[in-house]
């Protein structure tokens, strides 16, 4: 284990250096968003993206988007931050990079602005924890996870509060289909979506509110999850912070294989994100179910370890603590394979074996699920006593007609009673399960982490990429197909324009905030 | 010539008759075997023509004699009759959920039955790049894109990304296809010059905005273009989606083949399986296939 960690950091480290060295459009308007820049044009045009893309036009992202724009302020360009992002938008206003003693002024000032949205932050936290105190956590481990979607948060909100009745602990309300490719985050309470549900400011506040209501109601803390992996991470990232979300999925690599975003810009993302997360005291749910249901789940079952190493290592660097470490594993093995549910257990208890404090996250089945809900429901239950027996810390909980049709109300209930009826027949399992360290599970955890060192030590030694713009070898093994299969090279996919490497003089007061720890 | 029933067959014969048109396991010449089902068939529970069917379903109705009688009264006018409702449970204070077992008075012809085929057979992603492996020999080039001012990617994307949509892995997924997602916003030259430059197979192009119209003026376009561009028979299949065209206009928007909303990648890659690597997988005609498993 402890040689897993040390090639992990090993493939980490380079990529921070990387991250460190370069800010991209998103960060920029994230910090923009910390400042209070709020609201869009009438084409749904965010002020944030028109700031950030006129300064970028004029003077270039190279020194951060607060020197020029809060400079122009002084400068006595537009009265207020909301009135020079109109003005830029219209191309009137002419930014400079400032010097000396104007860059001084420029800098202090922009540092208050966006400490303001920083202590925002640090208030909500404190609000969430008293919020803890008073109705308590959950009264069961796993906490139970239900996912809404509508795609209309006012036909979201009545089915949460409900799901929260029924047992729900999380509610995630699932984005619309194709967010994480739009490079501004939309603006508003929205109605229509794919599939999904628009992450906005004003969506979050609303379903924050009723949940605060429910969690009254119910006499424990009802928590809400949203999405930040995409082109927008660090925005997304930093509402969810303003609005007291309290999990955020946020993984590593996912915008990268799955979506081919460009690795840079992820990863670049990806660190401001997860600092805003750590700030925010939020806990992160990765991605690793989705190497699952694109690769066999026995073959790769290294690489869901692999990439919880690495999400881990990241999620350090970045400052979050063990209990904000959503690992993500999945129940995602070929039911007809014999000795499947032997299989699943090994996977799961090595991951809870490597990450003790972390609140692993437990994903039900989907690319078995075939439509027959019968089965379907037999094999949630056999995923239920997965989680109680290995001591999983969110559980989400898998419906019967997966693949059929979203869920329906009854899907709902029926789901929540296998879960309540696992948990209270098997839920002290976790005393009682300890298997011979020569019986199959143990034997098979061994393997499949002895797989995931073997991954990491090639992905460390990959020297392909030497020499070039990007010597670091976990980009390399991106873009040699290593994960998923996919081939994703850093010189490619999508929001490569939006990344800019840092100048000498960079400057962030929300980086500078966020890694001091400041206030002011 | 069939050997006549052992006793022991004719009494299990006897024991569950009823009086519609039994089928035998073991028929003799002139009775109706299990082999040739049809024409009038009913659902089946444990018996010929019991009709028994389960269903299950939600009222908005708190839990009470009156929300039963509800889910009974349904059940009748579903055409269960008799029907027994053997399971009733509150979900929250507003709602009850049913299961209702009963005998449906239905009968279903097969002869009526009507088979809608699409022309070509869906393919698991292995045979898809089994195929492409064996009759192609090499990787089929796909590239897509979204052209003209749209800038919604959803459907290239839930098309070609390997995350994919309703549960089927995207394009990029199949290992026997080499996939260039463009992206938003392509300039049709670029799309053309692209398509060139990597020898693309086929060009997917999605069109969602369908303001004044645009879809199909951007289909025209792009189609033009790489007709100018190609020498005849030389042109990429053209393949375009959205959920606005007409079924049936690819011939005027001079693309090869048209999908419409709901389509999964594993559609998709069936159809280029079809219609560029083995037209061996072309299906049977409706006709014959129905009468194939009559």
């Amino acid at each position: 284990m402890r040689r897993a960690r040390s090639l992990a950091r090993k493939a980490g480290q380079p990529v921070v250096e990387l991250a460190r060295s370069h800010t991209t459009v998103s960060v920029e308007r994230a910090t923009l968003r910390l400042a209070g820049l709020t609201g869009a044009d009438h084409e749904n045009v965010p002020w944030v993206n028109h700031l950030v893309d006129a300064v970028r036009d004029s003077v270039g992202l190279e020194h951060g988007v607060c020197l020029p724009a809060w400079d122009a302020l002084q400068r006595g360009e537009a009265p207020d931050l909301l009135t020079l992002a109109q003005k830029a938008s219209a191309g009137a206003v002419s930014f400079r990079i400032p010097e000396k003693g104007a860059r001084t002024r420029a800098a202090r000032s922009a540092r208050s602005a966006v400490a303001g949205g920083i202590r925002t932050i640090d208030r909500q936290r404190a609000t969430r924890d008293k919020l803890i105190g008073k109705h308590g956590d959950p009264k069961q481990k796993p906490w139970i996870y239900l996912i809404v979607a509508t795609g209309d948060i006012y036909e979201d909100i009545p089915q949460a509060q409900e799901a929260a009745r029924e047992g729900a602990d999380i509610i995630a309300v699932i984005r619309s289909t194709g967010q994480s490719l739009l490079d501004f985050v939309p603006e508003g309470a929205t109605r229509e979506g794919y599939a999904g549900t628009y992450a906005t400011q004003e969506n979050f506040r609303l379903m924050r509110a009723a949940l605060d209501q429910s969690s009254k109601e119910l006499g424990r803390y009802i928590r809400l999850t949203n999405y930040a992996s995409g082109l927008c991470m660090p925005e997304i990232a930093t509402l969810a912070g303003l609005e007291r979300l309290d999990m955020m999925l946020n993984d590593s690599m996912y915008g990268i294989l799955f979506r081919d975003i460009n690795p840079i810009r992820t990863f670049v993302d990806q660190r401001f994100s997860r600092q805003i997360h750590a700030r925010a005291g939020i806990i992160i749910n990765t991605g690793e179910d989705n190497y699952l249901t694109t690769a066999d789940a026995i073959e790769a079952a290294h690489t869901v370890t692999v990439s919880q190493l690495l999400n881990e290592y990241f999620a350090k660097e970045a400052g979050l603590a063990d209990w904000q470490l959503g690992l993500g594993h999945a129940f995602e093995i070929d039911p007809n394979v014999k000795d499947s549910f032997r299989l699943e257990l090994a996977h799961a208890l090595l991951a809870r074996q490597l990450f003790p404090q972390a609140p692993l996250k437990w994903m039900p089945p989907t690319k078995h699920m075939t439509g027959d809900i019968f089965r379907g429901y037999l094999l949630d239950g056999f995923f239920n006593l997965v989680g109680a027996m290995t001591g999983q810390g969110i559980l989400l909980v898998g419906m019967m007609t997966e693949a059929v049709v979203t869920p329906w109300l009854s899907d709902r209930d029926l789901a929540l009673q296998n879960v309540r009826y696992v948990m209270n027949a098997a839920g002290g399992l976790t005393e009682d399960f300890a298997p011979p360290s020569n019986g199959l599970i143990q034997t098979r955890a061994r393997q499949v982490l002895s797989e995931a060192v073997d991954l990491l030590d090639e992905i460390v030694t990959d020297t392909s990429g030497r020499g070039s713009a990007y010597p670091q070898p976990l980009l390399s093994a991106i873009a040699d197909g290593t994960f998923g299969a996919m081939k994703r090279p850093p010189t490619k996919g999508k929001g490569l324009d939006g990344v800019v490497r840092k100048a000498d003089d960079y400057d962030n007061p929300a980086v500078t905030l966020l890694e001091e720890g400041g206030t002011r | 010539m069939t050997p006549p029933r052992t006793e022991a067959q004719e009494t299990r014969a006897r024991s569950r008759s009823h009086y519609a048109e039994r089928r035998m396991e073991d028929a003799l010449p002139g009775e109706l075997s299990l082999n040739e089902p049809g024409p009038l068939v009913r659902p089946y529970g444990d018996t010929t023509g019991d009709g028994m069917v389960q269903v299950s379903f939600t009222l908005p109705l708190p839990h009470d004699k009156r929300a039963e009688g509800a889910a009974l009264q349904l059940a009748a006018k579903m055409g269960m009759e008799p029907a027994l409702l053997v399971h009733a449970k509150a979900m929250g204070p507003h709602f009850t959920f049913f299961v209702v077992y009963g005998s449906v008075s239905h009968l279903v012809d097969v002869r009526e039955v009507e088979v809608m085929e699409r022309e070509f057979e869906l393919l698991s992603a292995r045979d898809t790049n089994a195929a492409i492996r064996k009759h192609l020999r090499r990787k089929l080039v796909v590239v897509g894109a979204c052209i003209g001012t749209d800038a919604h990617t959803v459907g290239i994307d839930a098309i070609l990304n390997i995350k994919g949509f309703a549960g089927e892995k995207g394009l990029e997924y199949y290992r026997e296809l080499t996939v260039h997602n463009l992206g938003a916003q392509v300039l049709i030259p670029d799309l053309v010059n692209t398509a060139r430059e990597l020898k693309a197979d086929a060009v997917l192009v999605s069109q969602v905005v369908t303001q004044k119209d645009a879809h199909i003026h951007n289909t025209t376009a792009m189609s033009a273009a790489f007709r100018e561009a190609f020498p005849a028979g030389e042109v990429p299949h053209l393949i375009v989606g959205g959920p606005r065209f007409e079924e049936g206009s690819a011939g005027a928007l001079g693309v090869d083949r048209i999908f419409g909303r709901g389509t999964t990648p594993g559609e998709v890659a069936s159809y280029l399986v079809h219609a560029l690597v083995d037209p061996a997988t072309r299906h049977q005609s409706p006709e014959t296939r129905k009468k194939g498993r009559a």
